[in-house]
């Protein structure tokens, strides 16, 4: 069995710095993923959630700074990461079927020019089927629902059978069902000793889903497991004196705090 | 290099139809509408053809009349296409003005018994025979400082509403101004800026100035009036240093052939290639500075 | 199944050109020379001949019905070669324009065939100031494709590495190289080596002038695109789709756009000869728009807009050699257009009509819903027994006017939504009759629809902070959009609920609105 001890950290971002034109937007952040675990990336709109993991991904040219999967460079370790962007990233008016799109995942295991076969669109459905969305399979993707489209994503990601998976913003405005469908294929992923790393903008729900949180406002005010790092006081330094936010995670805390004990008592 | 008067009516009416066009450009450009110019220029070719064959004359009011027409069509097509059929913008206003302008050709064609008109008036024009003229000043350069000075004060007059229009149109919207109406209305000016001026210069003079002085502007400054200066300066620029380079152009492949001059060129063209220079040079200008700039940021950071 | 999709494709494609190549080939031992003596249209002055015609009189010879017939049945080795050659390039278009579609760069295809006028035009200078004959094909096509990928480039170039837009960037590039390239021209009209008319013909393109070389080199040259793309399909599709996951998935996104790029730069330059490089354009644009709104598959879609390409070529050819006067490129690009209209008023997926009657239909549907319900509300208001079977309290005739008071419905109205009721065999009613009585099927049916209706209700209210708010209340059923355990435990809060009772979902189940009461 693996431990975070004896593995190298699955990813591991040093002093990493971006910057658009001129405007910094993330500022020598530091952040690990710890093996195993459900990790939340947490802070206010535009501290650079997203482009922290875009420019650990490649996605956006980072100024200076290193990145390591696995302790290796992305490029070297593609096949065992992960990407589920956010949903707006695309056009949903695309000719393509939601089995199609899940079987993109599969590209790369097939390789340049040879055209997706049974074989493929078995492992595709079997991924939507995790996910929910077995009778869907065929729909052309604009006739979904905006949470069933974010499950196909999730289920493109899972047909991908990686170690390591980066989501942004899976959550965001995503009916009950899609939620708790992806709650329980994160859980599932964790079960098999996989690590997932999510953006996500729902303080209330962190102490719930995750159990490491890295709080980010352009650079990294702290990270750890939930029970320690997603405190008041954190939280107040990394979104700041804003009031209604504040007795949001004033909230946010307490609930952490009876549902962790909730945890300790089974 | 023999300077002549009519080298100097050249530059004037260039520099004149250069900063017309660059005006209403410049929306265009913020609007996202740049290809809207190429648009237009193609699909003004039906509202000629219709308008000679309905009054039979080449007048320019009628022409002008008929080129408008067609222009605002492409603008309102091309916008019900995009509503209505979910067809993406670009894709939308290629079908509208490729139609168009097929319509045109044909109806030319169809027409040329008695069509005295050519599809090719709509692509060279030419300055240098626009500005051969019996009056003391030419007539084509009374209309390009006319159409200057109509599209600056047309500016002047609404300059907040297009700012707004161009910045957030919903807004405009809400605030009441009609963005659409707004659009629509810099759409009309940029039709008879293309008509009044491919006239005589041709239209590729105008879809270069429409955009590329804008475009190179819009490197250097954030603020809109800075930009509209700018154009305007980049595009005059472009008109000046645009026929020299054709007087260049001409003794230069006249001397490929063994000639010292070939005579012949077309101003307008080249002042539209000069645009482009002068935008490859902005161009440099903020690729320089933009990488000393993340470099600073690079080094700070290192520091910190 | 998207692999024989893929195969078909390319079958067909090799099938199509094959037999052309074939039909050329056929008739290649009587070669007739007609092509020369071909029209000279769109090119030079143009007539200046003023007759005293009134304007309806357009000049136009009908073509006499011999001559029809030998076009239709291709009789003509010459004809034969033109259709050969645009219904290639049309579906050459189609095929590399639904990509180009799909990646939204639709009009970088404008200035990629703008950018090759001055590599025309460099050509033929060169040709002839180094002595070879400045109008050889090859060299000039070699120009135009030389500026026309450098153009393109520019393009990427001023995206990637400037704050200018897209159609800016579009603009910018398409205006200076075309500048340059009319520069260039006027100044080789003016050379004294001779006659550069013909360069002409490629802004306007003149398809009859074709010869089976031209034909052959277009056959050839969109075969290997056929294949480049069938072969390329899989990363195509993904680029255009998800460029950002291509790139994570280490696909070389740039590499492949570039690919996608020199496919948009190779169809203009085979087809600047035959339809023009102002027109080409349109090959590539309108076939791919028109064939979207028939289908929602990337291989359907590709195929249609193949077809509606080479369709497009066939139409114009044949009007343009029945008719000599008009020039085939604007006939092409009309007969694109008039598909672009057809496919965008009748298109099975997304044309106008079809999403009328979409609308309609969910108009309908409401309406359907709204009548039951009334009548099962007035129903279930002037029962006497409020825990009967729900089926037998539907049994009363409904008095109209009592609807229309209820729900405050004007006489028009309730006339109408009574109208569809009863044309639908869901109640009786007959036009003037003061009450109304559902039928066997309207029972079952307005049950279903109450029952539904109450359930979302239920869960707008109980799950209002995640219900998304394009929730599908329209849905057939509940179950089909909702966890079968939500679905339960709304049932529950429905029967325990006070205002509302819970209509059961089938006539066989004990009603939950008992229990409910009873606890």
């Amino acid at each position: 069995m693996h431990t975070a001890e004896t593995t190298p950290l699955l990813l591991a971002v040093r002093d990493l710095n971006v910057a658009y034109q001129s405007k910094v937007v993330v500022w020598d952040a530091d952040f690990d993923a710890p093996f195993g675990q459900l990790v939340a990336i947490v802070g206010p709109n535009g501290a650079g959630k997203s482009t922290l993991i875009k420019a650990a991904l490649g996605l956006v040219p980072i100024a200076s700074g290193s990145v390591r999967f696995f302790g290796l460079p992305y490029a070297e370790v593609r096949h065992r990461v992960a990407y589920v962007p956010q949903r707006e990233s695309v056009d949903w008016d695309f000719p393509v079927s939601a089995v199609d799109v899940v079987a993109m995942g599969l590209y790369r295991r097939l390789g340049w020019c040879l055209p997706v076969r049974r074989r493929e669109l078995d492992l595709a459905r079997a991924a939507l089927v995790k996910v929910g969305l077995a009778d869907y399979a065929s729909r052309q993707i604009s006739q979904l629902s905006g949470g069933q489209q974010q499950r196909v994503f999730l289920a493109r990601a899972l047909a991908q059978d990686a170690d390591l998976y980066l989501m942004d913003e899976p959550f965001a405005s995503v009916d009950a069902a899609t939620e708790r469908a992806i709650v329980e294929v994160l859980r599932e992923l964790r079960a098999s000793g996989r690590t997932v790393v999510c953006v996500h903008h729902d303080l209330p729900t962190v102490p719930e889903y995750f159990d490491h949180v890295a709080l980010l406002n352009m650079r990294v005010v702290a990270q750890g497991p939930v029970s320690s790092t997603f405190t008041a006081e954190n939280l107040r330094k990394t979104y700041g004196a804003r009031l209604t936010l504040l007795e949001e995670a004033a909230q946010a805390v307490e609930r952490a705090r009876v549902s962790l004990q909730h945890r300790e008592e089974r | 290099m023999n300077w002549t008067g009519l080298d100097t009516w050249i530059v004037i009416t260039g520099v004149l139809i250069c900063m017309a066009c660059a005006l209403p450009g410049t929306f265009l450009m913020l609007n996202r509408q740049s290809m809207l110019g190429d648009g237009i220029s193609h699909a003004v070719l039906p509202g000629l053809a219709v308008a000679f064959l309905l009054t039979n004359s080449r007048d320019i009011f009628p022409m002008a009349a008929g080129a408008v027409a067609a222009g605002v069509l492409t603008a309102v097509l091309t916008q019900m296409v995009q509503r209505f059929g979910q067809v993406e913008s670009g894709a939308a206003l290629g079908v509208v003005f490729c139609g168009l302008f097929a319509v045109g050709l044909i109806l030319i064609r169809v027409a040329s018994d008695k069509v005295d008109l050519d599809a090719d008036c709509v692509l060279y024009g030419s300055i240098e025979t626009a500005v051969v003229d019996v009056n003391l000043v030419p007539r084509v350069a009374w209309i390009s400082g006319g159409l200057l000075i109509f599209n600056a004060l047309l500016i002047a007059f609404f300059y907040k509403e297009l700012r707004l229009a161009a910045f957030d149109p919903a807004l405009a919207t809400t605030l009441g101004f009609n963005a659409n109406a707004i659009r629509l209305g810099l759409t009309v000016v940029a039709s008879v800026t293309t008509v009044l001026a491919f006239e005589s210069v041709g239209s590729i003079l105008v879809i270069a100035m429409l955009v590329v002085p804008a475009a190179a502007a819009s490197l250097l400054t954030h603020k809109l009036h800075w930009l509209l200066a700018l154009a305007l300066v980049l595009a005059a620029a472009s008109a000046v240093l645009g026929h020299i380079g054709a007087i260049t152009l001409r003794r230069f492949v006249g001397g490929l052939f063994g000639q010292s001059d070939l005579g012949a060129t077309s101003s307008a063209a080249m002042m539209a290639v000069t645009a482009g220079v002068l935008f490859l040079i902005c161009w440099l200008v903020t690729a320089v500075r933009q990488f000393a700039n993340r470099r600073r940021v690079a080094r700070d950071s290192h520091r910190s | 199944m998207t692999r024989r999709r893929v195969l078909f494709l390319v079958a067909l494609l090799v099938l199509l050109l094959g037999g052309l190549s074939w039909f050329l080939s056929r008739a290649g031992s009587h070669v007739g020379h007609s092509h020369q003596s071909g029209e000279a249209h769109a090119t030079g002055a143009p007539a200046a001949r003023r007759g005293g015609k009134s304007i309806t009189d357009t000049g136009i010879e009908w073509p006499s019905r011999e001559k029809i017939w030998r076009t239709v049945s291709l009789a003509d080795y010459n004809t034969r070669i033109v259709f050969a050659g645009v219904t290639a390039l049309g579906a050459a278009g189609g095929l590399v324009g639904t990509f180009l579609l799909l990646r939204k760069r639709s009009l970088l295809s404008d200035t990629v065939s703008h950018c090759t006028l001055p590599g025309i035009a460099m050509a033929f200078l060169i040709g002839e100031s180094m002595g070879l004959s400045g109008r050889s094909l090859p060299l000039l096509l070699t120009g135009a494709s030389i500026t026309g990928a450098l153009g393109m480039l520019a393009v990427a170039a001023i995206r990637a590495k400037s704050r200018i837009k897209d159609d800016a960037a579009l603009a910018i590039v398409l205006s200076v190289f075309f500048g340059l390239g009319i520069a260039l021209l006027v100044v080789i009209q003016h050379l004294p080596t001779g006659n550069a008319a013909g360069l002409n013909q490629f802004i306007y393109g003149k398809a009859a002038s074709m010869t089976a070389d031209d034909a052959q080199l277009i056959l050839l040259a969109s075969l290997t695109l056929a294949m480049i793309c069938a072969a390329l399909f899989k990363e195509f599709k993904l680029l255009c789709f998800d460029t950002d996951f291509a790139r994570t998935q280490g696909w070389p996104a740039v590499a492949l756009d570039l690919a996608l790029m020199g496919l948009v730069v190779a169809v203009t330059v085979i087809g600047l000869q035959a339809v023009g490089l102002l027109l080409v354009v349109a090959l590539l644009i309108i076939p791919a728009a028109a064939a979207r709104f028939w289908s929602h598959r990337l291989g359907v879609t590709i195929l249609l807009a193949m077809t509606i390409g080479a369709t497009a070529g066939l139409v114009g050819v044949a009007a343009s050699a029945l008719f000599p006067k008009l020039p085939a490129g604007a006939v092409i690009v009309l007969a694109a257009v008039v598909c672009f209209a057809v496919s965008f008023v009748f298109g099975a997926r997304r044309g106008l009509l079809v999403r009328w009657l979409e609308q309609r239909g969910v108009a309908t549907r409401v309406a359907r819903q709204h009548l039951l319900r009334a009548i099962y509300e007035w129903c279930e208001s002037h029962a006497h027994n409020r825990h009967a079977d729900p089926l037998h309290l539907l049994e009363q005739p409904v008095p109209v006017a009592d609807l229309s008071a209820a729900n405050d419905w004007s006489e028009g109205r309730a006339t109408r939504l009574l109208r569809l009721g009863s044309s639908e065999g869901l109640l009786a009613w007959t036009p003037g009759s003061k009450t109304s009585h559902l039928t066997a099927r309207g029972k079952l049916e307005a049950r279903r629809v109450t029952r539904n209706h109450r359930l979302w209700e239920t869960y707008l209210l109980h799950y209002a902070d995640v219900a998304p708010p394009h929730i599908h209340h329209n849905a057939d059923q509940i179950e089909h959009v909702i966890e079968p355990d939500i679905v339960n435990e709304l049932e529950e809060l429905l029967a325990g609920g006070e205002g509302r009772v819970l209509v059961p979902a089938d006539p066989e189940k004990p009603v939950p609105a008992m229990r409910g009461a009873r606890t």
